[in-house]
């Protein structure tokens, strides 16, 4: 799950990290309120899900409560790659003496969170860890044992930063370390951190992602603190409509499960597909045997004939779709005859002709043999285990191109 | 031989009176394993398809009398980590965990509590592990007669990071006469117990074992770091590589997820274009096809 700015810095705040007094807008009236209060020059930033803001012409600078208003007014309006904001953040401009960067991110190999920090803040990390290699630190947190200030000190010393910054900086990138694990994020970045003229250090802005599988045992941080609405799921894009019905076929029944996607997928032959793996193997087969899919799909578990059904039903209604391909990889579990009775269930209901409208049936898994018998009896084509899925996939492109011939 | 597992390995399910469990459970015993308990709290004194239940993990032990290897655990999401760690803190040295969407903070800190005790995790999110014809630990190829339809022993040591794709390709190995020797479905997870690397070492010297198979997909840097233990170590063995999920790769595809939660592509690291590359600077043949698999271990193996 993806923040605002205005909420990471909340987090960060939560965190007793020090912020400048800023202020989360949704019309160009409370910004200049909040200039008011600010009573100097101020930076007005969109609120919005994408990078890019500065270019795009988020951020503006005001020296007066008006020009604030009025750049609160524009930003307000200005999409930034395709998407509005929900806001302008409103903060002082601070007189800064150096930009630095504290970070915690993931590191899977290590399997612990790393912790990172430069004195070249400001600007893209990566970019910084490529070119400064020795003004980057870095140091691995325990999953098990209390932060400790030293482990964050380590880090900040080894980019050759000490005197007052070391000691101001340190207890900044130690409770980042707590709050990233405490708060299941994948990202908590403070970027810039700045060290201000009068010495301080404050989170000018932030960044933070928390893990989607760990949403449900953060109530306490979004609903209550962050107020954020259980329905504003920030996914990275909008679900078109074949996904939310696969989705809501899914949740109506609790046995199975299915997925399906179509984001990205233009194609004439329709994919009804076995979980996980087999589904990546199979589009990638279909496409590379110049196959055109009109999505993607997963069946799992044991689902009823009426979910088997209802996937079978979406992808046939698809715009496009001309055929559809059932293919099953050797999962054990998934019975096979319900799949069949599923689908054929859903040629009959639109009025089409199993025989013709199912390109293959790759039918390897449980009660497979009760499989063969409904397909034998609706006519339709279908393989075992001894064709290997790119050669079923294979079948099922040779057919769907000779009838678009 | 095999690896991790042999016909002397006991183990106990956490969870076993669940739906899946049971059926698991029933599995594993058909196949030969021996299970000699299953913990749920609060249902002690029942029994599964014969293997008594208890509430807590240190009663299944004082119940064996002895050490007990492992443990599958098939507890909701919630209620993983403790689990786990209440079993390697009753001794037991192999976890395979079946569980899906545990956030990865308490997938981290059961590996970092397992590293700690000697103990070693298989999954999150997989189907276990089996050596063909003496035990599977987990639902890995399902009930004990279709896993013996897919899983003859033989000379492939298999990985992977789908638990159906585990059984597809090891079906390919054994229809085509070369068998397996351990097969492990190492888990979908970006963050998972073990990975292909750190399983390496148990096939190097397993003798059994005369080639790798793995099954991969985009995210992580998991093939890296396989790719870097091949190099740094020599390794006897010849590795062939599948790679599933190259359309993702696609830019209209960017930033969606697909299949298991590891698959989410976020930079140009983890596209499975790049990944190829890195393993095939290694020395890992990548196939195209995944019907090529046996044929190209076949011919590995002749040298």
């Amino acid at each position: 799950m993806r923040f605002y700015e205005y909420e990471a810095r909340k987090i960060v705040e939560l965190a007793g990290i020090p912020v400048t007094k800023y202020g989360f807008c949704q019309t160009a009236d409370e910004a200049r309120k909040v200039a008011e209060d600010i009573g100097g020059p101020t930076v007005i930033k969109s609120q919005v899900l994408t990078g890019g803001r500065m270019k795009a012409g988020g951020v503006q600078f005001a020296d007066t409560p008006e020009e604030a208003a009025e750049h609160a007014a524009n930003i307000l309006e200005l999409e930034i790659n395709g998407l509005k904001p929900v806001g302008v953040l409103v903060d002082p401009k601070a007189e800064i003496k150096q930009e630095y960067y504290a970070g915690v991110v993931w590191d899977g190999t290590a399997k612990k969170p790393l912790m990172l920090f430069s004195d070249m803040g400001g600007i893209d990390i990566e970019q910084v860890a490529e070119e400064h290699p020795d003004h980057v630190g870095r140091g691995h947190i325990s999953n098990l044992l209390p932060v400790g200030d030293f482990e964050a000190k380590q880090v900040i010393a080894a980019t050759g930063v000490t005197g007052s910054q070391l000691n101001r900086a340190t207890p900044v990138l130690a409770k980042l370390a707590r709050l990233f694990r405490d708060n299941d994020m994948l990202l908590a970045e403070i970027n810039p951190l700045a060290e201000l003229t009068d010495g301080s250090f404050v989170a000018l802005d932030a960044h933070m992602e928390m893990e989607d599988e760990a949403v449900g045992r953060q109530k306490k941080l979004l609903r209550r603190e962050l107020r954020i609405a259980e329905e504003d799921t920030r996914d990275s894009y909008e679900p078109s409509q074949f996904e939310k019905n696969v989705k809501a076929i899914d949740a109506a029944d609790h046995r199975g499960v299915i997925q399906g996607k179509d984001h990205g997928f233009k194609g004439n032959l329709g994919l009804v597909i076995g979980a996980g793996g087999g589904s990546l193997t199979l589009t990638d087969a279909v496409r590379s045997q110049g196959g055109k899919p009109a999505n993607y799909s997963e069946i799992g578990g044991n689902p009823s004939v009426a979910k088997a059904c209802g996937l079978a039903k979406e992808v046939l209604q698809k715009d496009g779709v001309e055929k559809i391909a059932v293919m099953m990889s050797i999962v054990s579990n998934t019975r096979v005859d319900i799949v069949a009775r599923g689908v054929i269930k859903a040629c009959l209901d639109l009025d089409k002709d199993p025989a013709e409208t199912i390109a293959i049936f790759r039918i390897p898994g449980a009660w497979e043999d009760e499989g063969s018998k409904i397909l034998d009896h609706y006519g339709v084509e279908y393989c075992d285990r001894t064709v290997s899925l790119w050669d079923a996939a294979g079948r099922a492109v040779a057919k769907i191109q000779g009838f678009s011939a | 031989m095999s690896i991790l597992l042999d016909k002397d390995t006991t183990f106990i399910v956490q969870g076993i009176t669940g739906r899946e469990a049971i059926n698991l459970t029933r599995e594993c015993l058909d196949y030969g394993s021996k299970i000699v308990g299953g913990v749920t709290p609060g249902r002690k004194g029942r029994e599964v398809h014969g293997v008594p239940v208890f509430d807590t993990v240190a009663q299944a032990v004082a119940n064996h009398g002895a050490a007990i290897d492992g443990s599958v655990v098939t507890v909701p999401p919630g209620f993983t980590k403790d689990a786990v760690i209440e079993a390697i803190a009753n001794g037991i040295k192999l976890l395979v965990i079946v569980t899906e969407r545990i956030p990865r903070g308490d997938v981290a800190e059961m590996v970092e509590f397992a590293d700690m005790h000697g103990a070693r995790i298989i999954g999150p999110n997989c189907l276990g592990l089996i050596v063909p014809g003496v035990c599977k630990m987990g639902g890995i190829g399902g009930p004990a007669k279709d896993a013996a339809k897919s899983y003859e022993p033989g000379v492939v040591g298999v990985m992977s990071r789908s638990g159906g794709m585990t059984t597809e390709i090891s079906s390919s190995l054994t229809a085509a006469g070369l068998g397996v020797s351990t097969a492990v479905s190492i888990g979908g997870d970006a963050i998972i117990g073990s990975t292909y690397a750190e399983l390496m070492p148990y096939f190097e010297a397993d003798e059994q074992t005369r080639a790798i198979v793995i099954y991969t997909e985009p995210g992580g840097r998991m093939e890296a770091q396989l790719a870097e233990w091949k190099t740094e170590n020599n390794s006897r063995l010849p590795i062939v590589a599948f790679m599933a999920g190259k359309f993702m790769d696609d830019e209209e595809m960017q930033g969606m997820s697909f299949g298991h939660a590891g698959t989410i592509v976020e930079g140009k690291e983890d596209s499975a274009n790049e990944k190829i590359k890195r393993l095939e600077e290694a020395g890992i043949r990548v196939v195209e096809r995944i019907d090529e698999i046996p044929d190209v271990v076949k011919k590995r193996i002749e040298g």
